[in-house]
């Protein structure tokens, strides 16, 4: 019960971008469409999940002082294996996410939950919650994609639903603030009803 | 304390090392293939190819020049060519197919970061195809607001114009080199 509760937070009470605000950069950035939305909330989930089970595992063989420096060498090595294989196994979704792939590095959720669950937990419930944390970002970036899609271009994973170009700016960046200040307030509404 | 960021980055290399090692392969095929696939996109069919790099005289990188032949005889030329005048910092890249005539066959887009919706309409076939079996020699390369006779992409000047750069970068040295 306690590890369901541990995986589901990440979707509605501590969602990595609707509640805490973590990743907003790569998140307006990349959910130009759906599919790039999934994209790369799938690759910082293995960079989580990955990153999350190093971290607990290791934890007590770091020195405090040195906790943060190997941190980032650790979330920094699959944050590469996850660049390489993309280049490797699907370039073109890995051209479309281009320069926001490396950013995964400095995302706040991966050094965010290393330092606040993973340094302190055993390592099953570490990768309960990298898991859990990653597929929460996940959701968002595919919903906040598909809404922009839809409504900036009128296509759903790339398939258009109807002729025309719908409203542009909704693709353009300012739709990217537009749209994820909706949804943030749609989640303080769910939020507080519940 | 040392020790143990040592350990750790090597650990990490190690590991990276491994990665690269099985990735390198594919990332190399899979580079060449989207290329492959451009080229096959803009010219008739080919059972041979003859690659070659030449330097433009306007430009600071060299342009691919790719004969394609069946049975012995020159079917088309598709050359990879670029512009560094659109919209976004990323170079645009694009493969232009020559029939031995001189006139275009097909443009494929190999690479663009331009605004989505708008310069990024240049892959459409609707902007793209506008130059097929166009002859550069009686065609005039430039959007009808420079005086040309191309139909820029509506809001996307800065990259239909870009995208007439690399055009008409491929068709003069296509030229130079003799075409056939």
């Amino acid at each position: 019960m306690n590890q369901l509760k541990n995986f589901t937070k990440g979707f509605i009470r501590e969602n990595p971008i609707l509640v805490l605000l973590l990743g907003t950069c790569p998140t307006l950035a990349v959910t130009t469409s759906a599919i790039n939305g999934l994209g790369m909330g799938l690759a910082t989930t293995f960079v989580l999940v990955g990153s999350n089970i190093v971290v607990s595992a290791v934890k007590s063989t770091i020195p405090d002082k040195v906790r943060i420096p190997s941190f980032i060498v650790i979330i920094a090595s699959f944050v590469t294996i996850v660049q390489l294989v993309m280049q490797a196994y699907t370039p073109s979704l890995y051209d479309a996410l281009g320069i926001f792939i490396p950013l995964i590095v400095v995302n706040c959720i991966v050094l965010g939950r290393a330092e606040a669950f993973a340094s302190k937990n055993s390592v099953f419930s570490s990768l309960i919650d990298g898991l859990g944390m990653g597929l929460g970002f996940t959701l968002a970036l595919f919903i906040l994609g598909a809404v922009r899609e839809a409504i900036g271009n009128a296509s759903i994973m790339g398939i258009k639903f109807t002729e025309g170009d719908g409203i542009l700016v909704f693709v353009l960046s300012p739709g990217a603030f537009l749209a994820l200040g909706y949804f943030i307030a749609l989640m303080n509404r769910i939020k507080k009803t519940s | 304390m040392i020790i143990s960021l040592v350990s750790i980055s090597f650990i990490a290399s190690l590991a990276l090392g491994g990665v690269y090692l099985v990735t390198k392969d594919p990332i190399a095929l899979a580079a060449r293939a989207k290329q492959e696939n451009a080229i096959k996109e803009v010219v008739p069919e080919f059972d041979s190819l003859h690659s070659f790099k030449i330097m433009p005289d306007n430009g600071k990188d060299s342009i691919t020049i790719n004969e394609a032949y069946k049975a012995g005889t020159l079917v088309g030329t598709a050359v990879g060519t670029y512009s560094n005048k659109g919209y976004d910092a990323t170079q645009i890249q694009i493969m232009v197919g020559f029939l031995p005539d001189g006139s275009i066959n097909n443009i494929s887009v190999v690479q663009q970061k331009e605004t989505p919706g708008l310069g990024t309409k240049m892959k459409e076939p609707k902007f793209k195809d506008q130059f097929n079996k166009k002859n550069p020699a009686s065609y005039s390369l430039k959007v009808k607001k420079d005086g040309g006779q191309v139909d820029a992409i509506t809001a996307a000047t800065i990259s239909s114009r870009a995208f007439c750069d690399a055009v008409d970068r491929a068709y003069r040295n296509y030229q130079k080199k003799g075409g056939n």
